[in-house]
């Protein structure tokens, strides 16, 4: 089955790191350090794995993000 | 990209996951701050003036002339309710007659530009089209301020 979370706007994405999500940008690295949105950490999806997963709190909510809807 | 990290997510036993659909564009494009080293240059959102003067579609000419005089500017945006840009008056326009209402009298639809572009691209932009001031907004189209030339050339361009 495929991605069954919910799809956020700007202003639920503030909501939700206001309430202790974590943001998460899943483009390369690079891309990250040029601009990325405040207090996200960067896990480039293809280093998404068992390993780098485990530096989030899987208690708490997760928000995922790349460049555009695209 | 987002869409398979979340799944991925999941798959890994995180129970809420959320995606950003709009994603890092919107964000800048709605003019909030971003961390990482293109945020160390200045860009197109921090030089717009924020307090340009703005009217309506159905304001006369002469009294927002008057009033665009008075605050000491010589440009206005013309907006809607949700300050959605509608239309310039330049020098050029704000010198028609005096009782034309803004909407026939006004630039309608300028070329906005993002706030995250950055002010060097910006000035580089505005010198090749000669422009003098340009509007800059939001992916919405809600004003964020007016950037003049100037200012754009001043913090973009700096002397080498």
């Amino acid at each position: 089955m495929g991605f069954v979370g919910s799809l956020i706007d700007r202003d639920q994405l503030q909501e939700l790191v206001a309430r202790g999500a974590q943001l998460v940008e899943v483009l390369p690295a690079d891309e990250y350090r040029e601009d990325h949105l405040p207090g996200a950490m960067s896990i480039p999806l293809r280093q998404l794995n068992r390993e780098t997963a485990a530096t989030l709190d899987a208690q708490r909510a997760v928000i995922v993000y790349c460049w555009d809807m695209a | 990209m987002a869409p398979r990290a979340a799944a991925r997510l999941e798959t890994l036993g995180f129970g809420e996951v959320h995606e950003y659909k709009a994603g890092k564009l919107d964000w800048m494009a709605a003019g909030l701050p971003t961390e990482g080293t293109n945020s160390l240059h200045p860009r197109a959102g921090d030089a717009a003036r924020k307090d340009v003067p703005v009217c309506s579609l159905t304001e006369r000419l002469g009294d927002v002339r008057d009033r665009v005089k008075a605050a000491g500017w010589d440009a206005a945006l013309v907006v809607d309710g949700d300050r959605v840009v509608l239309g310039l008056l330049r020098s050029k326009e704000l010198a028609k007659d005096a009782d034309m209402r803004i909407e026939q009298a006004m630039r309608p639809a300028p070329s906005t530009f993002r706030p995250y572009v950055s002010l060097h691209e910006m000035a580089h932009f505005m010198e090749e089209h000669n422009l003098e001031s340009s509007p800059v907004t939001t992916s919405d189209g809600k004003l964020v301020g007016l950037l003049y030339r100037a200012d754009a050339v001043r913090l973009g361009m700096p002397p080498k």
